[in-house]
Order: C-alpha cells, then structure tokens, then sequence
C-alpha cells in the first residue's frame, strides 16, 4: 500500500495504481475522455493532466503511477491552464454541431467543454472533415468528423468483445477510426462501443434521432434473454420504450450489455403486437376467421373451454407449455391453474429431450457460484455450449479471466471460436461428448491412482481427454460448467452426472450456465411436473386435448417443433398467451399479455439472484400483465386461492425470501455414471438457438434481425463430409429428420467433426425438423 | 487502376522471407514482424491493397484492420498503385520552414502532378512524408523509399527529374 495527497486530500491506494485511481477513490473528478475503468490505458487524449509536485510539467492522471507520498493538485493554475490547453486543441478539428449531434445533452465533450472550454475560438483555419463509415444495423458511424480519437471503441473491441473489428487508421490530423476496408461490425457486444464512445461519433442506428436525452425518463429493469440476468435502465418517452441501456452493476453485466440485450426492445414497438383478446371462430363460409373481443368475453371463451375439456377429459387432457422467460409470478400462477383443473402437465423446459434427471437432483440446478466468481477461476471446462452466442457477457467474464491466466478447455460438438485463448479443446460429435466426458473422469481418477467406477471400466482416455484432465486438476479455484447444449443433449442426465464425477474427483464446482432469463424462476415456480404429469416431450408426443401456451412459441421454442405443431394443431382448445400476434394456425384464443417492460415481476437469474422489476410502460393497447389475466381466470374457474389483489400479494407467495431460494441450490443429482454408449451412425445433427432467434421479443427486433448473426441458417458440414456426399459448397441440400426436412445451403465448416451437420434450430427454415440432436440425412436436393 | 481479385496469396519465396523476419522474435510475438511483412509483401506486389493486407494478416494471425492501421501509419507503404518513381517529399516543420514546402511545389509544378497523384506516363508520383530524421539537411525527399536526397534547391530537384526521366529502364528500388 502506499498514500498520496490529491489536492490536499489523503488517500490510501495498493501498489500499482495510478493517480486516477486515487481520484477515483476520493471522488475527486479529474476530466478524461479516452480513460475507461474497465479498458488498458493509453493515454492518449490528455485530458486528465495534472499537477504534480516536483514534476516539470502537468502528468496525465490515467497513466501517471501513484507512488508514496506523491502530491498532486488538480485544479490548481498548472492544471487548469493545461487541461484548457487540451480541450482548445481537442476542439480544433471538432465540429460545431451539437444541435444536430444525436449525443447532444449526453455527450462527455460537450459537458467538458463547458467547464474548461472557451466560449469562442481561436482557431481560424479550416476544420478537418472525416468521412462517414458503414458499421452495420447497429452502430451509426456517419458523422466520424466528432471523433476525437480516444481509441475507446478499438480498445473495446480487443479487450472485451476479444475482436479487433475497428482500427484507427492514418496519423496525426489524418487519423481515422474505421472497419477493414468495408467491413461491418458483427461482434454480440459491438453496442458498448457506442456507450463508450464519449462524443457523437458512434451512435445507436435505431435510436438516432428519435428523442432527446432530456425527453427521457429512466426505469430499472432486467434483461430477459439469457441466465445472467442483466441491469438496464429503460429509457421511456410517453408510453414508448425508445432505448436500453446498461445499469452497472459489477456483480452481474459489470457496466455492458449485449446486443440481444440493448436492441431487443424494437420489437416492443413492434406492428406484429397483438393488440386485444381474439377469438377463432367459424364464419358463414365455414372458413375460421378471427375475432377481436373485450377481455370479458376472451377470458369466459377459455374459461368455458378449459371446463368443457376437464369435464369430458379428465384434467390430465390440460397442457400448459410455458416459456422461461415469462416471469416468477406468472409460472407460478399458470402453474397453480394446471394443478387446480388436476392437471400436473406443466412445462418450461421446451428444449430439453432427456428427462432421466428428473427427480434425481437434489436441489435447482444452477451455476454453482455467483456469476463474479467465474472472473477469479485458475480452470473451467465448459461443456457443451456456444457461450458467446448464449451468454454473450459470461463469455467476456470468461475472455478476460483468460487474459489474467484461466485456462478454457472445452467440450463441445462445434469448434467455434470463442475469442478467448482455449487451453485444450475435445470436438467431439454429440453422441460421443459422454465418452469423451468419461475419459477425462477416467484420466483423472487415473493419474490419482484412483480406481474407476464399474461402469466405466472399459475407458481408456485419449491424449486430449489427458490433457483435459491434467490441466482440471491443476490450478485452485475451477469449474466445470454445462451449457445449453449440455442441457438439450438427448443423453443431458449422463453428461451432469459425468461432469459431477468429475467435479468431486477434481475439487471443481460443478455449474450449469441455465439456458434462459428465468430457468431458476421457473423451477421456483414448480412450473414443471411435480407429482407424475407429462414433461414437456411427452405433452406432445402424446397430445393433449387442450393447451395453454405462455409465452412460447412451440413451433420454434420446443425440442421437437414439428411435433409441437402437430399436437397443437389437433387439440380442441389452444389457448395462446402471447404480446405478440401469432399461433394463428392452431390457436383458438389468442390473450395479449405484458412483454417485461409491461409488467411487474420477478426474474431469478443463473446465480439464483432474484430480481424484481416493474413495468417500464403501460401496457400497449389492451394488453394486461399475464399476472392478472391469470389471476382472473383462476377466480372465473371458480378455483380456490386465486383472490391476488396486488402484484405484491403474488409476489409474496410465489417468490420466497432470496435466503429460502439460496438454499434450494443445489447441482447434486442421483443420477449413477452409467456406460457411455456411442450410438449414432449416420450423420448427426447439432443445432444451435441463434441468438437472435431465441426468443419471441428478439425474433422480432428487426435492427437485430439485419445483423450478421441473423442471416438464415446453413447446413453447415465438414469438407470431408460434403466430399462423401458429393456435394459442393453452396450447393442446396436436403436435410430430413423425422417426418420434417429442410433445404438449406451447405457450407464448409471445417469446426463441425466429420460425421455431423450443423443446422440451426428455431428459424422458420428449419422448424420442420424433428428434434434438435439426433441422426439425420442430406442429400441433394 | 487494374481489377484487384477477391483472394491473393503470397509468393512461396515471399513467405520464405516473412517467416525469416518472424524469426527474429519469441515465439507468439509473430506480429512484431509485421512492418517487414508488409515491406515484403509490396515489394512482391508493388502495392498494398485490401487482399494483400489480409493475405499479411493471415500469416501473422494478426486483425486485418490492425494491419491496416500500420499500413496507412507509415507513409513508405503504398495504398494505391504507384508510378515507376515515387518522390517522398518532407513537409513537417522543421523541413517545411527549411525549404520543404517550396521543394514539393516545385516538383509539382514540373511534373505537373500534385500530391498523391502519378503522372500520365506512370513514370512518377509525388508524395508528402512526414520528418526522415534529416531535418537539418532540409530540403528531403526519398525516391522509391530507399533513395535518400539532401539539401534539394529547385536546381538539384530538377536534375533528379532529369535523371530519372532518362533512365528508362532503370529498374525500380
Ligand atoms: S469513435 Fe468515439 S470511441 Fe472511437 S476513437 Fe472516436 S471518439 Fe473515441
Ligand atoms: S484520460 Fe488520461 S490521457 Fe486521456
Ligand atoms: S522535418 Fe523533414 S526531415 Fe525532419
């Protein structure tokens, strides 16, 4: 430790750090623009310059190191004189144009120039103009004249996005930030540069223009697509949802966003909003015609309906598909209703194909730690995953452990590049991922001159399942974590009771990354079976009579998404709870309920961190929270304990104290290590969700439906496969699977093992295959 | 300006070369060598254009856009075709209170050309270049990078224009 005085002010500071550091920590504002806390230094605007005792000249803040007994002034004549200096210089090439500039109000410059800025200029001559530059949908570059050349956004892309997609290109006056040569930017994390760009260089594509920051107001809420959970802050002008930001918090997204995360919210304004109750009914010319009516009329449609069936039926005819990004307080209820009508057919767990583990665990799976943690790991193995496209920013915690020496090794069926240095890597079809898993358990219990369960007795590791094994063994603190593959794997139970083996034989904690906003929630809700109902695969693969759907969409969100259709199609009463207008085909009602920026609830994120929220708006047209739309048809049903008043009164019995819900984590499971068997000969299939097809809300948020990550799927293959097959790159193929097939164009992936294809799930395209791993065929088609 | 193809792939023996500049770092730190694989790869090419930096930064494992920010930092790299001369006058400061700024324009006016641009025949292209470290021998200008020529009153320019229109054939450093 070591103390230095900033403007007469004692401070105590670890050796290392910088002047900054110390400001920071005493709250004193040194100005800056190309310092960021969470980027390296470069040092590069010297807008932070300081006095320093015995120093000749002003030091800049950000790079000067603290050493003790330092004495630093920085609002002293030296200092201002030489921070007025910097921003006279800084506005030499800036434009004028702040009522124009998008970032008007918000703009670090602007704020500067106002404190140590001239109110005139004494600069003549002309002003440089850069040219406009193409980023993609997202980022707008079209006024890079502002820029002032703090490389924030080219730190941003190497440090943290771990892709260095912007450069500054040039020198001095001819400096310019730009793409390669016409590239756009494609990275999952590419907002943040906007946040991070201090001027009104960079600005959002779909915000610009559209509101001021002054106009704004400013609501907490949390991110619904992935398990981690994220802080935004809402930005509202009227009823209207104009843009999303970042609330830090270090705990969880630190102070980023991904770009599900912070685009998502276009489709809240979105046409394809439903925007009341509607009912299919016959019309005169016997063809099924859609009817808007009150929510009345709606509610006494389905609550007749799901009697009529119950009472000719039986309950266990009811179905309830619901989505895990719905909120607490909505599975609960939803769940509540199935139990009351004597139905124990609920469901969350659309994707997953393997419910062997059900009623082996003993607690709700979940990540193991608290999401902070995963910065301070010597080792992980992450099974079965495509991180960065699922959990975009637990990827960037892991990339910038990497950076500070946590070795990554990865299982997985798919060689995708993860932008983070990987220690070892097994590329393994899915059918051989358990095997593989066994090996490495194998080589561990070998190396500790331990003996290997029965089951496992014909294993012999391979030089990669060694290394992997070594390298889990070594190092303090490690992980192994299951990602969302792991849990839609066909053999998911296998795979967590391996990875368990594993862990205890390593002293790693065992971690599942949880595939949605609200997985743990939903397991909290007990919205899924508890006393011997139908999970989610045998719902539809032995129909219902009648189903209620919340917030899913079965013929992209389900394993098996042509089964869901079919089952759908056939029942007697659908029962859609949807804010978005669609099910069309096999609906019979359609009920408008809330999006997350509608509604009170509660999300409970891959940590087990509950986290509430309010609405952000008021709901769009008719639309009610699914809280209350379930609450009322409860109380029609005439089913005792539905009398909720407040979101409150739900709250208070769905969700339980944070304590209760802490400890009810727990990724012990029963499930014994069997023998791995490597099924599958023919070619399998792997899929994954494309992030921006993930859900309901980003399958509609058209900025993002333009990206890169957007475009439709391929059938991605090994070159020696297409070879095989006789089939050329770009050529179109049959995919069959089931009774559904797609055709698709086949790509050469060289990150795809021989024997497999590589198709996305959950796109139009696609969504008549049948289940997402298993055997496939291609052909040409 | 003749078409650029989508892909290019660098010489057998030019890669040869890169690897021997690769070489003379610790491993992993291949990226240090890429100053001199892109003067390797010029001098194969005769100019830097977008396929050849990809073709550099593919063999370096390096971005595209990082090679592209050192490419366009130096002014010796070429990010257009140039003509069989390029005169590299110096403007900086020093140079310029020195003399600099004339000798360019004179050599502009003679060629014809001004900064950036080649003259008709392919022959010459003129360039500004910041500070060779040669301030004191003011005017400078560097033929085809590797020339270095002092003190440049407008009599010295025009004898070097005169030299190298006769040189004809002359191959080009
Ligand atoms: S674009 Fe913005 S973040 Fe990037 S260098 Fe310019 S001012 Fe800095
Ligand atoms: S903030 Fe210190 S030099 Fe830019
Ligand atoms: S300024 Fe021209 S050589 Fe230094």
């Amino acid at each position: 430790m070591l103390t230095i005085e900033i403007d007469g002010k004692a401070v105590e500071l670890p050796n290392g750090s910088t002047v900054m550091d110390g400001a920071n920590k005493l709250g004193v504002y040194v100005p800056h623009f190309c310092y960021h806390k969470k980027l390296s230094i470069a040092a590069n605007c010297r807008m932070c310059l300081v006095q320093v005792e015995k120093a000749p000249k002003p030091l800049p803040a950000c790079a000067t190191p603290a050493t003790d007994g330092m004495k630093v002034w920085t609002q002293s004549e030296q200092a201002r004189k030489a921070q007025q200096g910097v921003m006279e210089f800084l506005l030499i090439n800036h434009p004028l144009d702040c009522p124009i500039c998008d970032q008007g109000g918000e703009c670090q410059l602007q704020d500067l120039a106002v404190g140590y800025g001239n109110s005139s200029s004494r600069y003549g001559e002309a002003k440089r103009v850069v040219f406009h530059k193409e980023m993609g949908p997202l980022i707008s570059a079209e006024e890079m004249t502002r820029c002032i050349q703090c490389t924030r956004c080219v730190r941003f892309g190497q440090e943290i996005a771990g892709v260095m997609e912007l450069g500054m290109i040039g020198r001095g006056e001819h400096s310019e930030i730009v793409t390669f040569v016409g590239r756009t930017v494609d990275s999952e994390l590419s907002g943040n540069m906007i946040d991070v760009c201090p001027v009104g260089a960079l600005t959002s594509k779909p915000f610009r223009y559209s509101a001021r920051t002054w106009e704004l107001s400013r609501r907490k809420s949390v991110a619904p697509h992935d398990s981690l959970g994220s802080n935004l802050v809402v930005q509202v002008k009227g009823e209207r949802v104009m843009r999303v930001l970042p609330l830090e918090n270090e705990a969880l997204n630190e102070c980023w966003l991904s770009d599900r995360d912070r685009f998502s919210y276009e489709a809240l304004n979105s046409d394809e909003r439903l925007d009341e109750p509607m009912i299919k009914r016959v019309g005169a010319d016997g063809t099924p015609q859609w009817q808007p009516v009150d929510w009345q009329t709606a509610l006494e449609f389905v609550a007749g309906g799901l009697k009529d069936v119950v009472a000719r039926h039986g309950g266990e005819s009811l179905g309830v598909l619901a989505s895990p990004t719905a909120t607490t307080e909505e599975l609960a209820l939803v769940a509540k209703l199935a139990r009351a009508l004597g139905s124990d057919n609920v469901d969350f767990r659309l994707r997953q194909s393997d419910f062997r583990g059900d009623g082996q665990g003993e607690g709700i799976a979940w990540l193991g730690m608290p999401v902070a943690e995963l910065s301070s790991l010597d080792r992980v193995l992450v099974v079965g995953s495509f991180l960065r496209k699922d959990q975009p920013l637990l990827a960037q915690r892991l990339r910038t452990a990497a950076r500070k020496g946590l070795a990554v090794d990865v299982i997985n069926p798919v060689d995708d590049d993860w932008l983070m240095p990987i220690a070892h890597k097994a590329i393994v079809q899915p059918s051989a991922m358990p095997s593989l898993l066994a090996e490495v358990l194998a080589a561990v219990l070998a190396a500790a001159g331990k003996s290997l369960p029965a089951a496992l007795s014909g294993v012999t590791p391979s030089d990669t399942a060694r290394a992997i094994g070594a390298s889990l063994a070594g190092g303090e603190k490690k992980a192994i974590l299951l990602g969302n593959l792991a849990e839609q794997h066909p053999d998911a139970s296998q795979l967590f009771a391996l990875a368990q083996a594993l862990a205890d034989a390593t002293g790693a904690t065992l971690g599942c990354l949880t595939e949605a906003a609200n997985s743990l929630g939903a397991e909290i809700a007990g919205a899924r079976p508890q006393a011997g109902g139908l999970n989610a695969q045998k719902m539809l693969a032995d129909p219902r009579r009648a189903y209620v759907v919340l917030h899913a969409e079965p013929e992209f969100d389900c394993a098996n998404p042509l089964a869901a259709r079919a089952a759908l199609e056939k029942a007697d009463l659908v029962v859609v709870m949807s804010p978005f207008r669609h099910a069309e085909p096999y609906a019979d009602v359609l009920l408008p309920v809330a999006p997350f920026t509608e509604t009170a609830g509660t999300y409970i994120n891959c940590e087990g961190r509950a986290q509430r929220f309010n609405g952000v708006v008021r709901p769009h047209k008719a639309t009610r929270p699914g809280w209350k739309v379930l609450r009322v048809l409860g109380t029609l049903l005439g089913l005792p304990g539905f009398d909720f008043e407040t979101i409150d009164d739900v709250r208070a019995w769905a969700v339980p104290p944070q304590d209760t819900i802490t400890a009810k984590l727990n990724n012990r499971t029963r499930v014994a290590v069997a023998a791995p068997v490597r099924s599958a000969n023919g070619v399998e299939r792997v899929a994954d969700v494309p992030i921006y097809f993930s859900d309901a809300i980003v399958r509609r948020a058209p900025s993002l439906q333009r990206t890169a990550d957007a475009r439709p799927p391929r059938a991605r293959m090994h070159p020696t496969l297409l070879e095989r097959l006789g089939i050329a790159e770009g050529a179109q193929v049959k995919v069959k699977q089931g009774r559904g097939e797609a055709v698709l164009a086949a790509v050469v992936d060289a990150g795809v093992p021989p024997g497999v294809v590589r198709v996305a799930a959950a796109h139009p395209s696609t969504c008549h295959l049948e289940g997402m791993t298993g055997t496939v065929t291609v052909e040409r088609a | 300006m003749s078409a650029v193809p989508d892909k290019i792939t660098l010489s057998a023996d030019a890669l040869a070369r890169i690897d021997r500049e690769i070489a003379k770092y610790p491993a992993g730190q291949q990226q240090s060598a890429v100053m001199s694989a892109l003067a390797i790869a010029q001098d194969e090419h005769g100019w830097l254009s977008t396929p050849v930096m990809d073709a550099v930064a593919e063999k370096l494992a390096m971005p595209a856009v990082a090679v592209y920010e050192v490419a366009t930092f130096y002014t010796m790299y070429n990010l257009a075709p140039v003509g069989r001369y390029k005169l590299t006058v110096c403007t900086n400061l020093p140079c310029a209170l020195s003399g600099g700024a004339h000798a360019a324009e004179h050599l502009g006016k003679t060629l014809g050309i001004g900064f950036n641009e080649t003259t008709a025949d392919g022959r010459f292209t003129l360039k500004e270049g910041e500070c060779m470290g040669a301030c004191g021998d003011a005017p400078v200008l560097l033929v085809n990078n590797k020339r270095m020529c002092s003190f440049m009153s407008d009599a010295k320019l025009d004898e070097l224009v005169a030299e190298l229109r006769a040189s004809g054939d002359a191959k080009a450093g």
